[in-house]
């Protein structure tokens, strides 16, 4: 452990109460169906914060609740906006877990581009103003398994990875899909430490970055992204553990062969480029097999972990025939 | 102090006084040991500190893991380092803290052992031993402690008399009790591939542990000269 340690510096001004943002997010339910049975389509984008000032980060204009991953569906309690905010791997400000709220501050976020490129039709350099409406908001609640073993549910707002790669008409060699993470030097302290060859780079197949559980994501509970989550924009695959999920993203490349992923590069025999969330696979330095919860008492057990994190409805048919020891 | 607890005549002691430093006499150091109890006791009382203050971060139960676990090594090195400070500054009374550095040492080891067997493990034995099968720093790290209870159990007086020389060749064991734990941590962030704090620390157990070799080796040749 650090010598000092590094926990969490928001005043407790800046956290919303929990019956806070659970009033808000009934309300914004409430008027979605209203909405809805109106046509008043759009309404949630004059939110009002309820917060008020405290709340500094800009809510996610026209963001809907998905029903189908609303937060009653997990059998689980959301993890607070404060221990999603302050406790994080984001190793470009540094490998301790308060690290990216305490340095990440300084990341320039504005203006941003993201570039698409490789095995596709209309290669693209996109504006994240042109992002962020390219497809409808809405919120998912999905649960967050880190390869450390602990867990998070979170309420994420985006849309699926798949709208953005429709825009741009992947070849017929379009396999694989790459995530490039930012690197900016002066502004990104963990960049020093040769830990990892930087940039952060991560990857999916094809069908898996086409699933629509794959969401392209720019806010959580209900606003923009904080910079430790991965701000502007960041990717989420909710069945895999958290490390495939990059954050802050400027290049998407779509290729034909593998690519190159940043964790099997430093660790293959430890990370595998699939890195399904998978109980029977034990890492080779610890089990898999339970996940501390985020946000639970001090002497809550561990809870079992579930395959493909409890998405294996939506995805175990992405791996048929395949062997999972064998694809970590 | 005022007086010099030296016997010999008042001549000889400035003589003495004037060639090496003051010697503090054992009293005189036994008075500090209250306040170095204290001064060892302060990360325990932090995490009550911290725990009323939601300063454990978003995972209490690492935190005091890691810190448990970070306390351990921090007292093993003092403990280590008492014989080359009394040696450097001649003050042989230090002897008289060593005790407490290493049963704080072992204070913070059983918090540290706590954290595994009731948090992680939920006192489930089977996943205990399966645990330590399977995963190498948690093997080296029972190792560790294993190695550290009968130190413990024999740091009494009437132990010490007991055993006579061979108390010190058992107390020999806490150099690869440093070095096992030194090991435990480097695995362990193995998965960060982030050894900077594993290499401080391995680099001051290994100055401490250098220090005795060289100062053996001088006096093995000092005593073949004599």
């Amino acid at each position: 452990m650090p010598l000092r340690p590094r926990y969490p510096r928001i005043p407790s001004s800046q956290i919303t109460p929990e019956p806070v943002w659970q009033a808000r997010r009934q309300w914004m339910q409430q008027m979605a169906g209203i909405a809805a049975g109106t046509g008043l389509a759009g309404l949630g984008a004059t939110l009002p914060q309820v917060a008020g000032a405290a709340d500094t980060l800009p809510p996610i204009a026209g963001m809907q609740p998905n029903p189908q991953y609303a937060a009653a569906k997990i059998d689980r309690k959301l993890t607070t906006e404060k221990d999603i905010t302050s406790y994080n791997n984001f190793y470009e400000f540094g490998t301790g877990k308060g690290d990216p709220l305490d340095y990440s501050g300084k990341m320039r976020i504005e203006p941003w581009q993201v570039q698409v490129s490789g095995e596709v039709e209309k290669p693209r350099t996109f504006d994240l103003d042109e992002l962020v409406k390219l497809a409808p908001q809405e919120e998912r609640v999905y649960r967050l398994r880190c390869v450390e073993a602990w867990s998070m549910v979170i309420p994420w707002v985006g849309y699926p990875l798949s709208a953005l790669l429709k825009q741009v008409q992947p070849t017929s060699k379009a396999k694989f899909v790459q995530f490039v993470t930012d690197t900016q030097p002066e502004a990104m302290p963990g960049l020093s430490d040769r830990i990892i060859p930087w940039p952060y780079r991560e990857g999916l197949r094809m069908d898996e970055a086409m699933n629509p559980l794959t969401l392209l994501t720019f806010g959580l509970y209900g606003k923009r992204l904080p910079n430790q989550n991965g701000a502007p924009l960041r990717i989420i695959v909710p069945w895999k553990y958290g490390f495939k999920s990059g954050k802050s993203i400027v290049k998407i490349v779509l290729s034909e062969t593998m690519p190159d992923t940043s964790w099997v590069a430093i660790a293959p025999s430890e990370y595998g480029f699939y890195a399904n969330v998978n109980p029977d696979v034990p890492h080779p330095r610890w089990s898999q097999s339970h996940e501390r919860v985020i946000g639970g008492g001090f002497f809550d057990p561990k809870v079992p972990t579930l395959k493909f994190n409890g998405y294996g409805e939506q995805v175990a048919s992405l791996y048929g025939g395949m062997d999972l020891r064998a694809n970590y | 102090m005022s007086e010099s607890s030296s016997a010999a005549p008042p001549a000889a002691g400035a003589r003495a006084a004037s060639m090496t430093r003051r010697r503090w006499t054992a009293s005189q150091v036994a008075r500090f040991k209250p306040v170095l109890f204290l001064l060892c006791l302060i990360p325990f009382l932090r995490w009550f500190y911290l725990g009323y203050n939601d300063g454990l971060t978003a995972n209490p139960v690492e935190f005091i893991t890691r810190s448990s676990g970070f306390w351990t090594l921090a007292m093993l090195l003092l403990t280590l380092a008492v014989t080359p400070v009394r040696q450097m500054l001649d003050q042989p009374a230090l002897v008289r803290v060593r005790r407490m550095l290493g049963l704080f040492a072992f204070f913070y080891v059983v918090l540290h052992l706590l954290t595994w067997i009731v948090l992680d493990r939920n006192m489930d034995l089977s996943s205990m031993v399966k645990d330590v099968l399977d995963r190498t720093f948690i093997f080296v790290g029972m190792a560790a402690f294993l190695l550290m209870v009968p130190l413990a159990l024999t740091s009494t007086q009437g132990w010490m008399r007991r055993l006579g020389m061979k108390w010190t060749r058992l107390h020999r064991c806490i150099y690869a009790i440093g070095v096992l734990g030194i090991v435990h941590f480097w695995l362990m962030r193995a998965g960060k591939n982030d050894f900077a704090e594993p290499i401080l620390y391995g680099t001051l157990l290994a100055l401490l542990l250098l220090w005795r070799i060289v100062r053996a080796w001088r006096n093995r040749r000092r005593s073949a000269a004599v």
